[in-house]
Order: structure tokens, then sequence, then C-alpha cells
């Protein structure tokens, strides 16, 4: 099993969730975030005062399959993101141990 | 069921009027019950105008609350709530007799305090001019929580609340608008133009707003030690627009209320009231977007305001075009003048100083210039020595008062709790228990590394906050 972190622009979440959708991927979590990364934020302009914005918000879908899917997931997440402009975001894979579902008990694979 | 009544009373007084003069009714066979309706209709619309100008603090509320923290947002509106609440009463007992009762000397009333003129089943005219009249020191009064939002001691603005209705505006009222009722002041002897308070009202709200947040400080994280000013957002501009509007609208009583009668020139002063708001924020809008490259909101929104403020004055005295030249330059004045405070550190975080004091003197300035009787140099002149006296009465005043509270009580609260917010602090509650609040740095939702990092400037400041970095 795999855990697939995407950090994505906020406006790009639902079509990234239903290029999920289309490959079969049935659940997700998603949070707002804050964050940079090369591009350092940008600047807005208040009561005609400039002022850094270094954490631009993003949004963060997690998704865990089984480790055969991830590349497929991936690609689906990566494509349905892409501006092409910079703050597109980033995608982490990490290694899951385990999954419980709460309202069976039941484990591993089964249970995501 | 009343105002039934009250009609069919009057319609009763018309037929009896029409049978007396031989069943042949004449303007002047008439003249009393003609007179009575008119009088009622000067009820009428100075209460109206009265009701309108008492919405301009839920005005008030909101742009000021808009402008600023969500971690502030109980202790605005408590200020604004309670300045309207207190000052109310001191302005019953004591302000409207200072600035309205006999004054022998042209420098304060003696009579008429707690209400005294009024007797019961005696003319209820009082009544209804001090119900105006109390509305407008309140908007004097609610100026200043603006400017000091954010640090201030809740029980030190209390204090200023009464003083600023008690003493500090009625004084300065008398000299101008005493003979309005039974006073009379060395400044309207000479002639001075105020029509429905640019000087009286907004002026001396906003050169008590200089001396407030003179005393204060700024907040803490404003002003970096590098130089840089670090802009502290507002939580909510929607709620700061949706004050503006408010305030637009109680403009309408503010103004055309100021005739306390119910009469024909209400509609130029309705007309100007209005272009200059128009004209003030249009130019905000495009002095904003040529110095920023983007037309910016805050802005705009203190362009409608400074419209408004200036207009005040000359609202009956000029024609439209006028008007709208005289909001027009005010438009451009509020932006160059928030700049220029926040230039020089005093910060003052919804503009009321630029809006009211600033912009005020201007207005006041134009009615001398676009006088539609002419003008002369002679005008100008006491216009001018209007604006200086309100300047010189109001600022040493309200210095020395806020001094005063700062050494005795206690005027600014302790940097702990300004960054843990006056809501909990001070209230011991929260503005919007079911959303989460960023409090690092003060910087609202876009909280950034940068005023984290800010963050170490601002414990110096802990240990002196009133000192301006």
């Amino acid at each position: 099993m795999n855990k697939i972190e995407a950090i994505i622009k906020p406006f790009k979440l639902d079509d990234v969730k239903d290029a999920l959708n289309k490959i079969g991927i049935n659940g997700m979590t998603v949070n707002e975030v804050k964050g940079f990364g090369r591009q350092r934020g940008h600047k807005e302009i208040y009561r005609g005062a400039e002022y850094q914005v270094d954490f631009v918000p993003k949004v963060q879908i997690d998704v865990v399959v089984d480790s055969s899917l991830v590349d497929q997931v991936v690609e689906a997440i990566s494509s349905a993101a892409n501006t092409g402009k910079i703050g597109d975001g980033k995608i982490f894979v990490l290694p899951v141990n385990e999954a419980v579902r709460i309202r069976t008990g039941e484990k591993g694979e089964h249970a995501i | 069921m009343k105002k039934f009544i009250i009609s069919g009373f009057l319609v009763l007084i018309c037929f009896t009027g029409a049978w007396a003069a031989d069943k042949t009714p004449t303007v002047l066979s008439n003249k009393e019950a003609i007179d009575l309706v008119q009088t009622h209709a000067d009820y009428v619309w100075t209460l109206v105008a009265a009701a309108l100008v008492f919405f301009m603090q839920a005005g008030f509320a909101m742009v000021e609350t808009g402008f600023t923290r969500a971690k502030n947002a109980i202790n605005i509106m408590m200020k604004n709530m309670m300045d309207f609440a207190m000052g109310s009463l001191a302005f019953w007992a004591v302000g409207f007799g200072l600035m309205f009762g006999v004054s022998k000397t042209g420098w304060f009333g003696t009579s008429g305090f707690f209400l005294s003129d009024f007797k019961p089943g005696g003319d209820p005219w009082v009544l209804a001019f001090w119900m105006f009249q109390v509305v407008f020191a309140a908007t004097a009064a609610t100026i200043v929580s603006g400017a000091m939002a954010e640090r201030t001691k809740f029980v030190g603005y209390l204090i200023y609340s009464v003083v600023i209705s008690l003493l500090i505006y009625p004084v300065f009222g008398s000299w101008a608008w005493g003979g309005l009722y039974k006073g009379g002041g060395w400044l309207e002897h000479l002639g001075f133009i105020d029509f429905a308070g640019s000087t009286v009202v907004h002026s001396v709200g906003g050169w008590a707003s200089l001396a407030g947040t003179l005393v204060l400080g700024p907040r803490i994280g404003k002003y970096m030690k590098d130089g840089t000013i670090k802009p502290i957002l507002g939580h909510n501009i929607p709620l700061a627009a949706l004050g503006v509007f408010i305030l637009w609208l109680g403009w309408f009583g503010f103004n055309p209320g100021s005739t306390t009668a119910a009469n024909k020139d209400i509609a130029m002063i309705f007309v100007n009231t209005n272009l200059a708001a128009a004209a003030g924020a249009t130019l905000a809008m495009i002095t904003a977007w040529i110095k920023f490259g983007k037309p910016d909101a805050g802005m705009t929104l203190n362009g409608a305001l400074a419209g408004l403020v200036a207009i005040t004055s000359p609202c009956a005295t000029v024609t439209p075009m006028s008007a709208i030249i005289i909001g027009a330059i005010a438009g451009v004045i509020v932006v160059l003048a928030v700049l220029f405070f926040d230039r020089i550190r005093i910060d003052d975080p919804v503009g009321a100083i630029s809006v009211h004091g600033v912009c005020g003197a201007w207005g006041t300035l134009s009615a001398g210039i676009f006088n539609i009787g002419g003008t002369s140099l002679k005008i100008i002149g006491v216009q001018l020595l209007g604006i200086a006296a309100c300047f010189l009465w109001v600022f040493p005043t309200a210095f020395l008062l806020f001094k005063l509270i700062d050494v005795t009580i206690g005027l600014r609260v302790s940097p702990e709790e300004e960054l843990e917010g006056l809501d909990f602090t001070e209230h011991g509650g929260t503005a919007y228990p079911d959303f989460e609040i960023s409090h690092a740095g003060g910087m609202g939702s876009t909280a950034g590394f940068g005023s984290l990092m800010g963050g170490t400037a601002s414990e110096k400041m802990l240990r002196k906050p009133a000192e301006q970095t």
C-alpha cells in the first residue's frame, strides 16, 4: 500500500477528484494547506502598502491505494492538476504499513 | 392608531378653521392649521433623519471591524455600542447644556443640563432637537474607536467616550452651532459656515483620533526596525464595504436632516451629498490605481467617506457642480493622507484621521471657496479660523485626556493581551468560535513566514509597546 499526497492549486480540486474517480479511486481526504516552494509566495497590496504573502493557499489530497495503482494515480493527478504555470504543486508517494476500517475492523488492502 | 388620531385631529382643525372663515378658506384663514402641519413635518423629518444618523453607528462598527483583525471584533462592537450608550447619557446630563444652553460669553452654554428645558406638557421641540444632536455627538465620539483599534484598554476608551461627549465635542459645538437653540458662539457670530459638521463633528473626531494614536503608539508588528511597513490586514473587506454603504445612507440623514425643517432645501443637500461621495470614491479609486497599479478597495471605500465628510460643511451652500469638485479633491487628499500618516508612523487602522480630520478641514475650507453666494478673503479667513480653532481646542484637550488615562489606569493593553487579541483578554470571548483564526503575526489568513520573522522585532517591542521602532 502507498499513500499519495498531492499538493495542488485549490481551483484544480474538482478536476483532480473527477480524474481519480474515473480511474476507480473512490475515497480521498482533502486538507486546506498553505506553503511555498521555489516561487516564494507572491506580493499583494493592502491600503497602499505592499506585502509579501509567503504562504500561498493550496489544497492537499491524500489517497491511499494498492501499490500497483500508484503510477496510474500519480499520472491522473499530475495531468489533471497541470496548468504549466509556476505553483502547480507537488506529489509525494509514501509507504503505508497498515490500514484499518474502523466500522468492521478489516485490515490491510481490504480496508482501503 | 395614534397616527390616525393625530391626522384625524388635524383634519378636524382644518375643517373648524374653514367654517370659522365663512366657508371660504384662504391661506390666511388657514394659517394656523398650515403652520401646525409644517411644524409636524419638521418634527417627522428631524426624527427620521436622527434615525438615519443613528444607523451610522452600525456603519462605523462594520467599517472598523472590517479593517481590523478578527481577534478584536467583539472589542470593536463593544466600543461602538458603548460610546453611543455612555455618550448619550453624558450628552443628556452635561453636553447638550454646554453646547446649546444660554451662552453669555460665546464660549460655552450654561443652561439646559439634564434636558431641563423640557417640562412635561410643554413644547417638545427640545426633545426632537436633542435626539438629532445626540446622534451627532455620538458620531464624533465613535470616529476615534477605529483609529485606536486593536490596542486600547476598554475601560480607558469608555472614559474617553464620556469625556468627548460631555466636554470636548459640546464646547467646540457651542462656538459654531450654539445659536441653533438657545446658545450663540463666537465662531458663528463671525459667519463661520459649517452646515452639518465637517469641522464640528468630523474634524473633532479626527483630531481626537490623532491625539489617541499618538499617545497609544502603533500596533505591534506594523512598523519594522528596518524601516519597512508591514500592513496588518483587515479581516473582512465585505463588512467594511457594507459599513461604507450604511454610512453613505446615514449621511442622507446627517446632511439634509441638518435643516431640522421639512423644506425644499433638502433636495439640493441630498444631491450634493450623493455627488460628493460619488466623486470621492471615483477619484480615490483612480488615485490608488495610478499609484499602486490596482484599484485598491480600502482606499476606494475611504474615498467615498472622504467625499461625504468634505461635503458635510458646504452641502447647503454650494452648487451640485461644486459638490463634485469638493468630493473629487477629497478623494485624492484621502489617499495621499493615508499614505502620509503611514509614512510618519501614525498607525490608524481605518484611516479615520485622514477621512475625518483632514477631509473635514478640506470640506470646511471648500465651503468658503465654493460658497454659492460668492466668496471673499474674509469668508475664507473665517473658515480657516474655524479649522484652526477646532484643532487647537480638540487636539490638546484630547491629548491631555489620553495622557491622563495612560498614566492613571493605562490606555494601552499589555503586549501579551494585544497579541492574544482583545476579544479574549478584554471581553472573555471569541467573535467567530466556529472558525479557526490565525494569530501568527496578526496577518490573518496570509500569516507568513515574514510576519513570523517580524515577531522577533515584535519581541523587542514587547518590553516597550508604545515605542515607535
